[in-house]
């Protein structure tokens, strides 16, 4: 019995449906870099946060770079242009510094964290968790044994202060600065987020876990992930957002960068449910070396515009990169997310399933890139894209690009769009569902397969979401 | 004519392109529609790599400079291409042009003139049906990014044929029309414009052949094809320039209800080659199939761009485009199945299989889907790899040599599209043309 309560409390732990996301609390920051974007913000960042002067640089660096690129909208859509990157605020912050007991943290951010269950989660099952609001974080905390073993968990700040010699190696160069618009924007505001360094042959069994928290309107939230698999070892990582309904738009925009070493494997979870007017314009890509293993599962839920392309570079021989996406786009949503394979040595495997649902007037884009130069030989990709729509006026796009030379390299790519069946419905609906339980049922039944590759808390929780998402798309 | 003979300018002058266009002074609307032409050319910018429509084409090396009309074909060489282009023994009727100009007029049984098929060189049609052309020729958007290609043949629009086949007629020969390149340079604009009525049946091929294998030219060819309400309309076009050709096609497909439309496009000329292939459904019921064909070899770029327009419900679209590479060849496939909101019940698919021969060789594939109606069927795939070691070595176990046995099974697996040609000497034509491709390699 004692064990079923826990389950159950762990489950309950991680809600975070949309009515217990849609709340806020009173603003007072100690640090403000005020509203939009300019080199001087760009300083106040820098000085508030106390960073060394090559930071400095790199942010005004990028500042210029994100100043001159155009917008992407000859591929992208128009949306983009709705954001006012004059009217955000691109840093605030209480003057926090993340605390190492939950008795720490100041009160109402603990409330807010709380009403989303996050401190118990970490109890229950996590081997360290951060949580992040607005700029900084206000928590961090990772079990003793896994410090022990010299596994390092803190934010951007503290890793290129106390550990430059581990992260500053690696720091922007799997996404450098130039690499689009945002990654840009990202680098030159960056706040927040986690850096993660895993020692060689340490296999953290636990996952690790970020949470992010928009609370201020018209707020940009920028943070920055690393995180460093050495050889042999291996993480898992979970973020998952949340934001209360503001009036007007907020953005988000991340860039995380993963290294997976000789060996090594990471599997980074996302379960993104940011409130529909936030943009959620991400970059995210990871490095495998030999024999390393790269697996993204993303998980697109919330916002008002995702773009999202996770990406792994297989750098060393046999790497292997996968992505799972699951993505739903609701009235008034556009989730434009895919993955990107960049085969840079022989033997390397890919794998990408993305599986989207368009529901009401949601429109769902699946963009994708596959490359293999000619220099390789014996890599392997395998893309299967599957598109369901819901409703008459639901939209679903896809986009794949495929180059390939060399030898005895092969690729394939599948996409299917298809619609619940008629036939599905009835039979359900014979034996009792209502016919809004039966939909639901059918789109849980769709992207099941790839449901059952997250933690088990994370699946529940996934398909409790979707089946909101549902409600009352039928009938 | 004579101003084309003497000045040697390229297809850039305007003042050459506006002497051209005087000679159809009495037919107002078409000088008017080429100075469109000429007007939306000059307009619009080359493209370059980085827009979307043309990503993965070498858009650097695109160039118009240093082409020219050429004179009119002695009449020797007329008599030897003429020979060279009975290709189909059965034709409905032959025309043929050598470097733009038409040497070969078609002649039609009587009894399909009765019946008022219509089978004319375009600049005769310019002049004998103004009221057909001016409601068909042109009309199609041009969706696929040659925006500046298709203005260019609009201005120096001459050459090529119109098919127009009537209400209820069905004529089982096909129409045939070979386009010849003769001088080294030379710039080519042909036009195959096709109009059938209701429960009409009309089978076409088009040739696009040089006089020699290693003829230097810029062709840009288009296709306004119009298949009326239950007509069946089935185009093989065969594209087989000289090695130092850079060519662009540009071909428009709409279907009305029922229509049942079938094409096959085969590549194998051209240092560059370029193929835009629309179609658009808007009637229900419409049957379309689109194929390609293609062996590249050397340093050649088959760039492929098609279209799937599903404005009307209820209907089918199918795509099959199969490449084969060797040496350091290139081939861009990009296709796109675009759904209306209200074209419930559309069953769509697009396929795209590419063989590797070569280590050098690049297939690159850009397989889309745009779906704005939930009540559908569509998929697409996209395939690139090798010839299977296994079915290698069975060949070879039975003494065929290595080369012998990769070609036999990249015939294979071009057959596959070569079946849907439904013109049995037609089909043995392209068979030969990529055999010899093969041996060239």
């Amino acid at each position: 019995m004692a064990e079923i309560d826990d389950n159950l409390a762990q489950r309950e732990a991680i809600e975070v449906d949309r009515s217990k996301g849609d709340f806020k609390y009173e603003e007072n920051y100690a640090f403000d870099a005020g509203v939009g974007l300019s080199a001087a913000t760009v300083d106040y960042i820098a000085k508030v946060k106390g960073e060394e002067e090559w930071i400095r640089e790199f942010r005004q660096k990028s500042l210029k770079i994100f100043q001159d690129m155009p917008m992407p909208t000859h591929w992208a859509t128009a949306d983009l242009e709705n954001i006012k990157f004059e009217d955000i605020r691109y840093y605030l912050s209480k003057g926090q510094k993340p605390v190492r007991t939950w008795e720490e943290v100041p009160d109402d951010v603990k409330k807010t964290f709380e009403r989303l269950g996050i401190p118990e989660s970490e109890r229950k099952f996590l081997a360290g968790v951060e949580a992040q609001f607005d700029s900084e974080a206000v928590y961090s905390r990772m079990k003793e044994e896994l410090e022990k073993l010299g596994v390092i968990f803190c934010g951007p700040t503290e890793g290129l202060r106390d550990h430059p010699e581990i992260f500053r190696k690696w720091f922007g160069k799997v996404i450098p600065i130039g690499d689009n618009k945002f990654a840009a924007l990202n680098s030159a505001v960056f706040s927040g987020g986690s850096f993660i360094y895993i020692p060689k042959g340490v296999k953290v069994a636990q996952p690790l876990q970020a949470y992010f928290r928009i609370n201020a309107e018209n707020f940009g939230q920028f943070e920055r992930t690393l995180i460093i698999a050495d050889e042999g070892s291996e993480v898992t990582y979970m973020e998952g957002c949340t934001a209360p309904k503001f009036e007007t738009a907020t953005l988000h925009s991340a860039v995380v960068e993963l290294v997976a070493l000789k060996g090594a494997k990471i599997q980074y979870i996302t379960v993104q449910n940011w409130s529909a007017n936030v943009f959620n314009l991400v970059t995210k890509r990871g490095v495998a070396e030999e024999d390393a293993e790269v697996r993204w599962i993303d998980c697109n839920i919330g916002s008002r515009l995702t773009m999202k392309y996770p990406g792994v570079v297989l750098r060393g021989k046999r790497a292997r990169g996968e992505v799972l996406s699951i993505a739903l786009a609701n009235d008034g949503q556009h989730q434009d997310t895919g993955a990107k394979m960049i085969h840079a040595a022989d033997d390397t495997t890919s794998n990408i399933i993305a599986k989207s649902i368009s529901v009401g007037e949601g429109r769902s884009t699946y963009r994708g890139l596959v490359h293999i130069p000619k220099t390789l030989s014996n890599c392997r990709n395998n893309t299967e894209c599957d598109a369901l729509l819901i409703n008459e006026h639901s939209r679903t796009d896809t986009y794949p690009a495929i180059s390939v030379r060399g030898r005895k390299n092969s690729v394939q790519h599948e996409a299917s769009v298809s619609k619940v069946s008629a036939e599905q419905i009835f039979y359900m609906m014979q034996r009792g569902l209502s016919e809004g339980e039966a939909m639901s049922l059918a789109v849980n039944g769709f992207v099941n397969d790839l449901v059952k590759e997250f933690p088990m808390e994370y699946s529940v929780e996934l398909k409790r979401l979707i089946e909101l998402q549902m409600e009352g798309s039928v009938g | 004519m004579n101003a084309v003979a003497a000045a040697p300018a390229g297809v850039l002058d305007v003042a050459l392109q506006s002497a051209e266009t005087t000679q159809f002074r009495a037919q107002d609307w078409f000088a008017v529609l080429r100075q469109q032409g000429w007007h939306t050319f000059q307009s619009l910018p080359m493209p370059t790599r980085d827009n979307e429509k043309w990503r993965f084409s070498d858009a650097r090396t695109l160039s118009l400079d240093g082409y020219a009309p050429a004179p009119a074909p002695t009449s020797a060489q007329v008599a030897d291409l003429i020979a060279r282009s009975r290709l189909v023994s059965d034709a409905a009727g032959l025309i043929v042009h050598v470097d733009g100009h038409c040497v070969l007029k078609p002649t039609l049984a009587p009894e399909l003139v009765a019946q008022g098929v219509v089978f004319e060189a375009l600049e005769d049609a310019v002049r004998t049906r103004p009221a057909l052309l001016q409601a068909h020729l042109l009309k199609h958007p041009v969706l696929l990014g040659g925006d500046k290609f298709a203005a260019l043949h609009r201005a120096w629009l001459r050459a090529g044929y119109v098919l127009h086949v009537p209400k209820g007629v069905e004529v089982k020969q096909p129409f045939v029309s070979v386009t010849w390149t003769l001088t080294d340079d030379v710039a080519v604009f042909p036009h195959a414009l096709v109009i059938t009525g209701e429960r009409a049946v009309a089978d076409i091929h088009d040739f696009h052949l040089s006089a020699k294998a290693d003829q230097r030219a810029l062709a840009i060819s288009a296709a306004d094809i119009h298949a009326g309400t239950g007509s069946q309309v089935r185009r093989l076009a065969v594209q087989a320039w000289g090695s130092a050709t850079q060519s662009f096609q540009v071909d428009n497909t709409c279907g009305g209800r029922d229509a049942l439309i079938s094409s096959v496009n085969a590549a194998v000329g051209s240092r560059r080659a370029r193929l835009e292939n629309c179609v658009r459904i808007d009637g229900e019921g419409a049957d379309v199939r689109l194929y390609g064909i293609s062996v590249a070899t050397g340093e050649q770029e088959f760039d492929q761009r098609t279209l799937q327009i599903h404005a009307a419900g209820h209907a089918k679209s199918d795509l099959l485009f199969k490449n084969a590479l060797l040496g350091k060849a290139r081939t861009i496939f990009s296709g796109l199945i675009k759904v209306a909101p209200d074209a419930q019940r559309t069953d769509a698919y697009q396929t795209n299989r590419n063989l590797l021969l070569s280590p050098d060789a690049e297939a690159d594939s850009l397989p889309g889907l745009e779906i704005e109606a939930n009540d559908v069927k569509c998929s697409h795939g996209a395939t690139t790899g090798q010839v299977s070691p296994e079915e290698l070595f069975y060949l070879r176990a039975r003494g065929i040599p290595l080369a012998a046995a990769q070609e036999l099974l990249a015939q294979g697996f071009l057959e596959e599209v070569l079946a849907k040609v439904g013109h049995a000497e037609a089909a043995e034509a392209v068979r030969g043309m990529l055999r010899e491709k093969f041996h060239q390699a």
